[in-house]
């Protein structure tokens, strides 16, 4: 008995596994205790504002921006989403094919040296700053724009769209490849005993097999392109606009507040507005994003 | 019935291959009839897949594989045929894992058909059941024809996969190691399946069961280490007349 309990000591290395074990916790949880605090934090600063003052109906509804009117100020977003949603349109009508594309070259047809290296370009392009990215569409684009098609000004949505969706495609080429690299060889050498060129292997086999893969690389391009900032605010011209071409200026809901927050008087309307619309862009990149998940984690069960 | 006086569908000449300088086959010479059912035993690592890979040109995607000497399809050496994806679909494979593609069980047999470009429905609801019916899995999936194919239990997988072969209308059936994944009685009834076949196609059967061999085939070769030790009528081979001592030895499962 005696032996035993000289035996039966927690050691250094009973001690150091539970700390472990405890800081590995806590990185663990670290993620959900932020995005929670951030969600807190969000509506704490627009809660005033969203139980007194808003009009769901105004809000959601009026193409009218103008909360520094001091008389009768209007908090519409309609046309802060329209900017957003008709950039993020334009943005995937673009990345969708190049991200597919360079997807299935990379995944299906280059070989060793190529693969490697167009692997680590697409993932330094993913890695370029978005200011940068602003930047090319403001220097860059704008005078092309002016120049080619022959218009008064160059920060519109097609500007916007062009450089959100080479911004987006890289990312989303990323998780497509991931995608097809994930369907078996043995599904490509069965369409291949049937006599399938390339080209029906990867349409009828790979691609369907992939598909929720490539659903979710959409989806994480699209979550990219609501919350996308500064290049945004930089290419799009920042003018409230409810747009009727991609020709025209637009203002997006996260330029908005980027370029607003810093001037408003905290506690103010003006100030819990923005943060309410930083609220709505939360919920709606919490949606995509989850989406996109459970999709990708769909083709993992399945 | 298969003679000696049977043409040859498939003649291999002097056949090398190897996986960047490892030699999987060197010289292998043999000649396939036509209606016969050729086995091939051996031991893991003899080179009998690689075999059958080399004969319907699927090292094209392998760029590691290096094939050397000539196969003769119906006299033709398969290098030269122009169009590999018609040469494909004259032979049958049949893999070691069933592949059940990830499409309803309808849209695998269809494949084959809608790649030559049959599109009408009532032609292909014919292939589908006709195929699905020699494969002796009909009955079982004729009221789930648009479940997913990768959802049915592996013996039905590889019967699916067998049905897939058929709607190809081959020429010449391979099956590398098909029972591998299946359970007896399943392997029974694809080994009844395949008897009946033989009268419309050539059949090359890769199998480490000496006894199925034995069961099915009218020939059999006994490759070892990438070498075709000995071809003889699958009779002689299981009745001790036998030209090689390893032969003989693997046979009776002295070593394998």
């Amino acid at each position: 008995m005696s032996h035993n309990h000289a035996i039966d000591r927690r050691n250094l290395d009973w001690y150091i596994d539970k700390a472990v074990q405890v800081l590995v916790f806590i990185g663990g949880i670290s993620a959900v205790i932020f995005i929670v605090g951030i969600f807190l934090f969000i509506t704490k600063e627009g809660i005033g504002f969203l139980i007194n003052t808003l009009d769901l109906q105004e809000f959601f509804g009026s193409p009218y921006w103008e909360p520094s009117d001091e008389d009768a100020p209007e908090y519409g977003i309609l046309a802060l989403m329209a900017g957003t949603a008709s950039v993020t349109g334009l943005a995937m009508l673009i990345a969708i094919p190049f991200s597919l594309g360079s997807a299935i070259y990379v995944a299906e047809f280059a070989t060793g040296k190529t693969r490697e290296w167009l692997k680590i370009l697409i993932e330094l392009l993913a890695a370029i700053p978005s200011v940068v990215w602003g930047f090319i569409g403001l220097t860059i684009m704008n005078p092309l724009i002016i120049e080619l098609f022959d218009v008064p000004v160059g920060l519109t949505v097609l500007n916007a769209g062009i450089i959100l969706g080479l911004m987006a495609a890289p990312i989303m080429t990323s998780i497509a490849e991931d995608a097809l690299k994930a369907v078996p060889d043995r599904y490509r050498e069965a369409a291949e005993a049937l006599g399938a060129t390339r080209w029906q292997i990867i349409f009828k086999t790979v691609l369907p097999a992939a598909k929720n893969g490539l659903l979710g690389a959409v989806l994480l391009g699209v979550g990219r392109g609501f919350g996308e900032t500064m290049a945004v605010l930089m290419a799009t011209g920042h003018a409230v606009n409810i747009p009727g071409s991609v020709f025209d200026s637009v203002r997006a809901l996260t330029a908005t507040i980027a370029a607003e927050l810093g001037e408003t008087a905290v506690g103010s309307d003006h100030y819990q507005v923005l943060f309410t619309i930083g609220l709505f862009l939360f919920l709606i990149t919490f949606l995509i994003n989850l989406t996109a998940d459970l999709i990708v984690r769909g083709i993992r069960n399945s | 019935m298969v003679n000696d006086t049977t043409p040859a569908k498939l003649e291999i000449q002097n056949l090398n291959i190897s996986y960047g300088g490892q030699t999987a086959i060197s010289g292998v010479n043999l000649s396939i009839r036509e209606h016969e059912i050729f086995g091939i035993i051996g031991p893991a690592n003899a080179g009998k897949t690689s075999f059958l890979k080399a004969i319907n040109r699927m090292d094209m995607f392998d760029s590691n594989m290096r094939v050397e000497g000539d196969i003769l399809f119906n006299g033709k050496n398969v290098r030269e045929w122009r169009n590999i994806y018609a040469l494909r679909s004259r032979i049958g494979v049949v893999f070691p894992l069933p592949v059940g593609l990830p499409m309803s069980v309808y849209d695998n047999v269809a494949l084959s058909a809608r790649l030559r470009g049959i599109k009408e429905k009532a032609e292909l609801d014919l292939i589908v059941e006709r195929c699905l019916t020699r494969a002796a899995l009909w009955d079982e999936v004729k009221d789930r024809l648009d479940t997913l194919g990768s959802l049915l239990s592996g013996g039905q997988q590889q019967r699916l996969t067998i049905a897939r072969a058929l709607s190809q209308e081959p020429e010449l059936l391979m099956l590398d190691e098909f029972s591998i994944a299946v359970d007896p009685v399943t392997t029974m009834r694809i080994e009844d399946v395949l008897k009946e076949l033989k009268s419309e196609m050539t059949i090359i059967l890769v199998t480490n069961l000496v006894q199925q061999a034995r069961r099915l085939a009218d020939r059999t070769a006994f490759f070892l280490d990438g070498e075709c030790v000995e071809i003889a009528q699958t009779e002689a081979l299981f009745t001790g007349q036998t030209s090689d001592q390893r032969t003989q030895d693997y046979v009776e499962g002295r070593f394998g």
